[in-house]
């Protein structure tokens, strides 16, 4: 399959290693992997702050990237920003884009994929040979499991996994502050909401806390690093690509 | 096209929607109170495993959202029509109708229906709360008593409530029995905080309250077009009592509670008892048409609210807040309610749906405190997961902060997003953006940057933020390393 890696702004940026992750499960997989060099943000830290008349030129850039009917799939390591593409896009083009845009921007959505719904749903695959030998826990991040409805199949792919110590996160599908903009223009009660996904991480004494979006793994590493708790952070992309001849290297 | 003297936007209602400080000024002594917390938390935990389990237990339950979403749209979509009907079949079956645009003229009717009576009971009602009207009647001079428990609780304290449906959610009983001892005329000075012996010292003191009181003041569920029908839907019996002993009943009613038909409770009444207490059914349903000769009060009459509906239905969108029933089910999920409490939302409407309504119902310009409400959600999702008539709350709130930005964008945080925009909007900028923000590595120490100026600095108040890392993604794809790694895994494949 001819698949486009969407890296999103912050994982160009600040999480490459979730990004190579992804390009390195999906070789290993057998497909031929593109990377439009022009691609940059799917607007949504612009349409979820209000701004969506600035959005507009994001979601004409994307689907400028990604509408090639050559590309059949596009690949995302972020199940937050395909629920961007998913949701919000049709809504921006709707309102200021015209028609014409409007039909590329649903036809590109509908071939957007959370790398683990892609992985499970679209290729059938439940074990991509992956080696991790650690305690993990698994957050299933607010719009994976709200927008996407990716539901098990994190978990599916997790278990897959040789030698990973599994341990269930208490209340694991309760938000853990995020939010964008939310975690600067409230970042008391995104500080509260946090100490609690905090405690319950550290509960359950895994050295990691996985998860499918590099956003929510920033707030959530950012608290644990602040209070020196040594629990690292890591997406469920670096664990899929991990073997037993490279391990994560962080 | 417009006609002299027709308003374009219907206006904004008045009263009890909108608080004194934006909310994040509002929830930062909330956060602190760890007795409030802790409360909360209890709380919500407890009706939250509830709900799920009443609503679980139905094999139909989408399809009965579905229904209800469906019912209410269908309402909104012919509310001029179905009020006229409404008011005339109120008024064959013996009431009196009386429409109210605003909470000033609300207050009004209301006193001047009360004749002379210097004491009214009340059941538990939201659009009561919304335009003041116990405040309006003390200020008459008039006793207005609360008669649910938790309304009596809040009431006996000089406090406003903090949840829709448990108004005392931020109170304990250890709180409670104080409180009654301090402020229950005639109770028992051995009360213990018991909260059997709680109730029991209310239901004495209501007792007399309900015998002696000649008014009562309600508010309805729900409105049925088709016969004139209202219908309050409650737990401990006081509404039962207030709606049926007292000689006349005023009953106020938002306009956007209506249903169609009869047979629509149906739906209506499974949705909201498992969504608002978890239960499959409440204690007490109560239902009235006009006056019954000999049989329940002897006057009927219903105010119908709009107080900002209108405005509220003009917006295509945002209309669909309207829909709401009032189960409280997005407050019980939400986790920034959990952790703030409804006082810090400032309107008589918490949580995610007051954060969608109140602006709209109340406006939101300039500096006005409700312009921060869109804004106090993490859209997590989980309301509109919860919600038994389907509001999509998370794009409701998107909405408003779309409406609020192009009214009054805060002009330091517009021009960073336009630059932000302009950044991205070309490949060749935003490598340009990469390269300044790969800066960021300057302030680091050990990978983590630790301090940060604003707005930046509300992160790092209290999180670390990685340091950028030395090569951005795109620079590792056109390296000759990525090329040879992933060669390497396409070469591994899974065998």
């Amino acid at each position: 399959m001819r698949v486009a890696l969407f890296a999103t702004c912050l994982g160009d940026t600040m999480f490459p290693g979730a990004v190579a992750a992804t390009a390195k499960v999906l070789a290993r997989l057998g497909h031929e992997i593109v990377f439009p060099t022009t691609q940059t943000c799917c607007g949504q830290m612009h349409v979820n702050t209000g701004y969506q008349r600035e959005a507009r030129g994001l979601v004409e850039r994307f689907v400028e990237d990604f509408a090639d009917p050559s590309i059949e799939a596009v690949v995302v390591p972020s199940g937050s920003c395909v629920g961007s593409v998913r949701h919000q896009h049709e809504i921006v083009a709707r309102r200021y884009c015209d028609t014409a845009t409007w039909e590329r921007v649903h036809a590109t959505a509908a071939k957007t994929y959370e790398l683990c719904e892609f992985l499970v749903d679209v290729l059938g695959v439940s074990d991509v040979g992956a080696y991790f030998p650690h305690r993990v826990t698994y957050h299933p991040t607010c719009h994976s499991l709200r927008m996407l409805r990716v539901g098990e199949k994190p978990l599916r792919l997790l278990r897959n996994v040789r030698e990973i110590e599994l341990v269930e996160l208490p209340e694991a599908e309760s938000c853990c502050g995020f939010g964008g903009t939310f975690a600067v223009k409230n970042a008391e009660t995104s500080t509260a909401m946090l100490a609690d996904k905090m405690r319950h991480v550290l509960d359950t004494r895994a050295e990691f806390c996985a998860a499918g979006d590099s956003s929510c793994l920033m707030h959530i590493g950012g608290g644990l690093s602040r209070l020196s708790t040594g629990v690292g952070t890591v997406h469920i992309a670096e664990i899929l690509a991990a073997t037993e001849s490279r391990e994560v290297t962080r | 096209m417009t006609f002299l003297g027709t308003p374009e936007v219907p206006p904004r209602g008045t009263g009890n929607l909108r608080g004194t400080q934006s909310f994040p000024e509002a929830a930062h002594d909330r956060l602190a109170d760890s007795q409030l917390r802790r409360n909360l938390g209890k709380a919500t935990r407890t009706i939250r495993a509830k709900r799920l389990a009443a609503a679980g237990e139905l094999p139909d339950w989408e399809a009965l959202r579905d229904a209800g979403s469906a019912i209410k749209t269908q309402v909104l979509a012919n509310l001029p029509e179905l009020l006229e009907t409404f008011e005339q079949r109120v008024t064959e079956r013996g009431g009196t109708v009386h429409w109210a645009p605003d909470a000033a003229a609300a207050n009004e009717i209301i006193t001047g229906l009360l004749g002379g009576a210097r004491e009214v009971v009340k059941v538990k009602s939201m659009a009561t709360q919304e335009i003041g009207l116990n405040e309006h009647l003390e200020s008459a001079g008039i006793s207005a008593f609360e008669t649910d428990l938790a309304e009596l609780i809040v009431q006996l304290a000089g406090d406003t409530p903090s949840h829709i449906l448990v108004p005392a959610i931020h109170r304990n009983r250890a709180e409670i029995r104080e409180l009654f001892l301090r402020a229950m005329p005639g109770v028992d000075p051995d009360l213990d905080d018991d909260p059997a012996n709680l109730a029991a010292a209310a239901r004495r003191y209501l007792r007399q309250k309900f015998m002696a009181a000649e008014v009562a003041i309600s508010g309805a569920n729900f409105g049925i077009a088709e016969t004139g029908t209202l219908t309050v839907v409650e737990s401990e019996g006081n509404g039962r009592m207030c709606l049926t002993m007292p000689r006349k009943l005023i009953t106020l009613m938002g306009i956007e509670k209506l249903l169609p038909r009869f047979a629509d409770l149906e739906v209506f009444l499974q949705l909201l008892p498992r969504s608002s207490t978890g239960e499959r059914m409440n204690p007490y349903t109560s239902m009235w048409t006009g006056v019954t000769p000999g049989d329940g009060p002897e006057e009927f009459h219903l105010v119908l609210l709009d107080n900002g509906r209108s405005a509220t239905l003009a917006d295509e969108i945002g209309r669909s807040a309207l829909h709401c029933i009032r189960c409280s089910a997005c407050l019980n999920v939400c986790p920034v309610y959990e952790r703030t409490g409804g006082h810090a939302y400032g309107s008589t409407y918490p949580g995610p749906i007051g954060a969608v309504l109140s602006p709209q119902l109340a406006g939101m310009a300039g500096t006005d405190p409700n312009a921060s409400l869109p804004y106090a959600s993490s859209l997590c999702g989980a309301c509109y997961d919860a919600c038994p008539v389907k509001i999509d709350i998370p794009s409701l709130l998107v909405e408003l902060r779309h409406q609020h930005v192009r009214e009054a964008a805060p002009r330091g945080e517009a021009a960073i997003m336009k630059a932000a925009a302009a950044a991205m909007g070309d490949s060749r900028r935003w490598e340009l953006a990469q390269r300044a923000a790969g800066l960021g590595r300057l302030l680091a120490r050990d990978g983590w940057i630790r301090a940060l100026p604003p707005p930046l600095r509300g992160w790092t108040g209290a999180r670390d933020l990685p340091a950028p890392p030395k090569q951005t993604f795109r620079q590792w794809w056109a390296s000759p390393q990525a090329r040879e790694e992933l060669r390497r895994e396409a070469e591994r494949g899974l065998g």
